[in-house]
């Protein structure tokens, strides 16, 4: 039996979660179509609100605290990442961007990430491609190229019955989407890499880069 | 064991006070406290290096110097010397010239400094912080060993039948530590020399030291030195001391909870337990230090951080009373039992004086070609060709 990890970064904030929501979604349809190809998902969610303390003292004091080093392990090791955010003031939530500015900035290298975002109004749904989709690329993830936006309105619209069938819904779009992760994590050998963190770069020479003359 | 503190030197308001000192106070009070080091019994006084406010110890040549003429005992060191962004060349004439100065009560920690803009300032690039710590180190080693240098490298004007002066004092270079918090390339550019890796410790998991000191005691071993728990590790530290535990809490928490490196993050409860600061009785202090030798194995260096948050120069004073009373008699005593006899003590100019005159009979008792160190230019030859692929790298003395 084939295994994969699939992990979930929400960071909604209330309760219950229009973000959660969006991630859970996310998260079901891609492990259906992993499933579909014969292979076991373990999904771990992580909301941030539940590390908000830990992610502002690493920011503070430069290390993590044990429980949030094994949360970033975790997600930096999974074989793909959902990242979900709230759209506060045009942007990613303060929260969100300081998880990942925590990070070390070469964790996230290759990994195959769905990113999505919530707002009350449809009309922030380029800032998944103006903020989140650039942090992710900077990071050197390798981004789905459907980004999934769920507006307030999206929660109301099914995928039947519509009169404009050139306005793909809601549903539609996570199952899009699901389609592009799970093909990235299905060839992902990501979480059974053994990582060491003392490896030094190609060439390095302790006598100096430079050859001696 | 040596036993020591290590300053950074900062300007720091008291919290309880409000009172900043000034430079010239906190220059004269860094001066106090370094003869009180001497004076309580122990054996080491480091300072840090800034070339920013609100540091004040740019020269610390000057400032040992005049430390050396003071003292008579303690060793006079660093934390850490900028090998990326002072000329090594500097470097070497500075550290000679302390040398003498000191009889050889002296030796440095070499750091890369994090302060991204004194790169610019020097003329140097933050990006290359690890290939300036790697070659000027490699130029500082051989212009305390060689008499006339020709020397080309990546950063630095060449140099063409340079010679550094004064020389090394008994012709034996100061000894050096490498410091760093996180990178492995520091710890294997330490082991590749056989030299000291001293691990910051403060501020971070005892887990994180713990990996990177076992890291750097495998290749220090790998190289050719001697065994791993051989190695020559130091390790910073951070306490504050009452009597009572209770009270050492109370009076500490508002220089904790307003200090600038951890200020407004974790509570001290919390850093506490996830860092080696230690805030308590003496017991506790010497309960905490005893422990970690359980995860770095027997080591020859002890720094603390004493005089840092606003502390007053009174009660830094009194927390050395409290180090070389009750403190530092009780671990020199311990750390002793079940030290292998094989185990190093802490480098000074005498163990280094006479391991130089041993060495050529040493090395040439057992056969080995690639430990020369009579010449000490290019220790490790044959594992760095093999390891490195790099045909230049035997020529580096040659």
């Amino acid at each position: 039996m084939t295994e994969r990890t699939l992990a979930v970064v929400s960071a909604g904030l209330s309760q219950p979660s229009s973000t959660r929501l969006l991630a859970d979604k996310l998260a079901t349809a891609t492990v259906a179509r992993l499933a579909d190809e014969g292979i076991t998902t373990t999904v771990l969610t992580y909301e941030l609100r539940d590390y908000a303390q830990d992610i502002m003292n690493n920011m503070l004091t430069g290390f993590a605290n044990p429980r949030l080093e094994e949360m970033i392990e975790a997600v930096t090791a999974a074989d793909g990442l959902i990242a979900v955010t709230p759209i506060f003031t045009t942007s990613y939530s303060g929260l969100f961007k300081t998880f990942f500015d925590v990070i070390d900035n070469r964790s996230l290298t290759d990994q195959p990430v769905l990113i999505g975002a919530t707002a009350g109004t449809p009309r922030h749904s380029l800032a998944l491609d103006y903020a989140l989709r650039p942090m992710f690329t900077y990071l050197h993830a390798v981004v789905v190229p459907t980004a999934v936006f769920a507006a307030s309105e999206d929660w109301g619209t099914g995928d039947g019955g519509r009169v404009d069938s050139r306005v793909q819904t809601l549903p539609a779009r996570i199952e899009r989407a699901a389609g592009e992760l799970s093909a990235l994590v299905a060839r992902s050998a990501r979480s059974s890499r053994v990582q060491d963190p003392f490896e030094l770069p190609a060439g390095f020479n302790p006598a100096g880069m430079f050859p001696p003359r | 064991m040596q036993f020591g503190i290590f300053t950074v030197g900062d300007l720091t308001t008291d919290p309880t006070t409000g009172q900043t000192p000034t430079e010239h106070a906190r220059i004269k009070a860094m001066l106090t406290i370094a003869q009180k080091v001497e004076e309580v019994g122990l054996d080491v006084f480091a300072t840090g290096e800034h070339h920013n406010p609100p540091f004040v110890p740019s020269s610390p040549t000057t400032m040992l110097g005049y430390i050396a003429a003071k003292t008579e005992r303690i060793i006079l060191s660093t934390a850490t010397t900028l090998i990326t962004t002072s000329d090594p060349v500097k470097i070497a004439e500075d550290f000679a010239m302390l040398q003498h100065v000191a009889d050889g009560r002296v030796d440095l920690t070499l750091g890369r400094g994090n302060t991204g803009p004194v790169y610019p300032w020097f003329g140097q690039d933050i990006r290359q912080g690890i290939p300036l710590a790697l070659e000027n180190y490699a130029l500082l080693r051989r212009l305390w060993r060689e008499d006339f240098v020709d020397w080309e490298g990546q950063f630095r004007t060449p140099l063409q039948g340079f010679q550094s002066t004064p020389r090394p004092l008994d012709g034996v270079p100061p000894f050096v530590w490498h410091g760093s918090i996180r990178s492995p390339e520091i710890a294997e550019q330490a082991a590749y020399y056989g030299d000291g890796f001293f691990s910051n410790h403060i501020f971070w998991p005892a887990s994180h030291t713990a990996k990177m000191v076992k890291y750097y005691r495998n290749r220090f071993e790998h190289y050719g030195h001697g065994t791993a728990a051989q190695a020559m590790v130091g390790l910073g530290g951070q306490v504050f001391m009452r009597k009572n535990s209770q009270d050492a809490k109370r009076d500490f928490r508002p220089y904790f909870d307003n200090a600038p490196v951890y200020g407004n993050g974790p509570s001290m409860e919390e850093f506490t337990s996830q860092t080696p600061l230690t805030v308590g009785s003496p017991q506790e202090v010497i309960d905490r230090t005893l422990g970690f030798r359980d995860y770095v194995g027997d080591y020859q260096r002890q720094l603390w951080l004493m005089d840092h948050a606003g502390l007053p120069l009174k009660t830094v004073l009194e927390q050395l009373d409290l180090l070389g009373e009750e403190v530092v008699p009780v671990l020199r005593k311990e750390f002793a039992k079940n030290r292998p006899a094989n185990v190093p003590d802490g480098p000074t100019h005498e163990s280094l004086v006479l391991a130089a005159a041993q060495a050529p009979a040493a090395a040439a008792s057992v056969g080995r070609d690639d430990l020369d160190t009579s010449a000490a230019i290019a220790p490790h030859r044959r594992a760095n060709g093999a390891a490195f692929g790099l045909a230049g790298a035997g020529t580096i003395g040659a």
